[in-house]
């Protein structure tokens, strides 16, 4: 069976250490917060202005004038603090955040990622995400294995305008987790009862299977 | 020194057709209410805009694109708006589209005296196309010029007859680094004092920055995206 968005969170959280500053992207990244271990502590970036997002607040306790990226009214936890966009990007770009998680349309072989634009179709804009995976030590990409059309979106190379080039280190999708190595998508680890055949066949880009890949567990 | 003016039709009498204007905010979260329906009261037109968002189709800068006030936009994202997709599928509208710490450095330069800074932000996408490129360290980085705006908008949380500006929470993002970069920089808050009434150490935007402000009036403060969880019982 496939992962659920909710798996996919529930597996990134898996990679979260103590003491990180996380920055979550809109989509699936965001579910990533309901699954930090209880054992660490992880403070999560806002780039339009906060460190220290708490969960959304309770009926009739929103603030308009606290949100996150997404635009979604939220809380603060204890210890958070309020800055400008410029400094926003500042500790981004300084390498301050230790990890990115966002969703992609396509990402390649060689990590390039593709999330913000279809010619023609969608023109939404890049928001952070531009910023995000030029700086980002570590970017985890969550996303489905196949878009709708049941085309791979982990491909030789992407063939959508490009968010960034040779940032991705990682994808969790609803199939399998892959490191993005110099050879190309290195298959880890496969959803439960997924085969390494159909990964294989849902994988355009070149797939490196070394060994038993084992499967996840929940 | 009394920078307040009384309305906020007095704040922007003199922002003409075809001026280049920044408008503070983050979606529809600090955005400068009173003095964008005063724009759009005064009918100025072919205004070339930066500000992070568009806003949404009946709020924020969607009002003035209803009214077909804007000829260009210059924003990181613009994905809430249905009007705005179709005067710019339709070719009405021009729209510079550049990532958000691109957007934030640039008004940042300008408010700090720079000419142009280096983000690695858009190397090897089309966000580079025809801009220099630096290498520094092993690194490719993209030459970005500060912004040159005729006006800066912005909405405080509170501010003094001097001009000084404290914002709230996340309604600050925009705002402090473009009342640093207007030519005039007219500030609206939610609250005017006395000058002396702030505390200095608190306040976020020196007024040296700040032309104009008032006390705006009647904030609607809209939610693009009320999300809430239920109480435990």
């Amino acid at each position: 069976m496939a992962l659920s968005k909710e798996q996919i969170a529930k597996r990134i959280a898996r990679e979260l250490r103590d003491g990180y500053y996380v920055n979550l992207g809109i989509g699936i990244p965001t579910l990533v917060a309901n699954y930090i271990p209880e054992e660490i502590n992880v403070v999560l970036q806002s780039e339009n202005g906060l460190l220290g997002m708490g969960p959304f607040p309770f009926e009739g306790e929103e603030d308009p004038d606290l949100i996150n990226a997404g635009k979604q009214t939220i809380t603060t936890v204890p210890g958070s603090v309020f800055f400008d966009s410029a400094m926003s990007f500042g500790m981004i770009r300084a390498g301050k955040v230790n990890l990115t998680v966002l969703g992609a349309m396509e990402v390649s072989e060689k990590g390039d990622i593709a999330n913000w634009k279809i010619p023609g179709k969608m023109v939404k804009g890049m928001g952070g995400a531009m910023d995000l995976v030029a700086s980002a030590k570590n970017i985890i990409v969550a996303m489905m294995h196949s878009n709708p059309k049941g085309e791979s979106k982990l491909l030789p190379a992407c063939t959508l305008p490009l968010t960034g080039v040779g940032c991705v280190k990682k994808i969790v999708s609803d199939l399998a987790v892959l490191d993005i190595t110099p050879g190309g998508f290195k298959l880890l680890e496969r959803a439960p009862g997924v085969s390494v055949d159909e990964i294989k066949a849902k994988t355009a880009g070149k797939l490196i299977i070394e060994g038993d890949i084992p499967e996840m567990t929940f | 020194m009394n920078k307040v003016v009384a309305t906020a039709g007095e704040a922007i009498h003199d922002i003409h057709d075809g001026a280049v204007i920044m408008l503070g905010g983050f979606g529809l979260c600090g955005i400068p209410e009173n003095c964008i329906a005063a724009l759009v009261k005064k009918a100025v037109k072919n205004l070339t805009c930066i500000s992070n968002n568009a806003g949404v189709d009946d709020f924020g800068i969607g009002l003035m694109l209803q009214q077909k006030q804007v000829k260009k936009m210059i924003s990181s994202y613009v994905g809430e708006n249905a009007e705005f997709e179709r005067q710019l599928l339709s070719g009405e509208l021009e729209v510079e589209l550049i990532p958000q710490g691109t957007l934030a450095s640039r008004c940042m330069a300008a408010g700090y005296g720079m000419p142009a800074v280096f983000t690695p932000a858009g190397v090897g996408t089309e966000v580079a196309d025809g801009k220099e490129v630096r290498n520094f360290n092993g690194k490719d980085y993209l030459l970005e010029y500060a912004f040159e705006a005729d006006f800066a908008i912005v909405k405080a949380w509170k501010g003094d007859t001097q001009g000084n500006l404290i914002y709230k929470e996340t309604a600050r993002n925009f705002n402090p680094m473009m009342a640093m970069a207007g030519r005039i920089t007219i500030a609206e808050v939610e609250e005017l004092v006395p000058a002396g009434a702030l505390a200095p150490d608190h306040i976020h935007t020196p007024g040296i920055y700040v032309h104009r402000i008032f006390q705006g009036a009647a904030y609607e403060k809209r939610i693009e995206q009320r999300t809430t969880r239920k109480k435990k019982s």
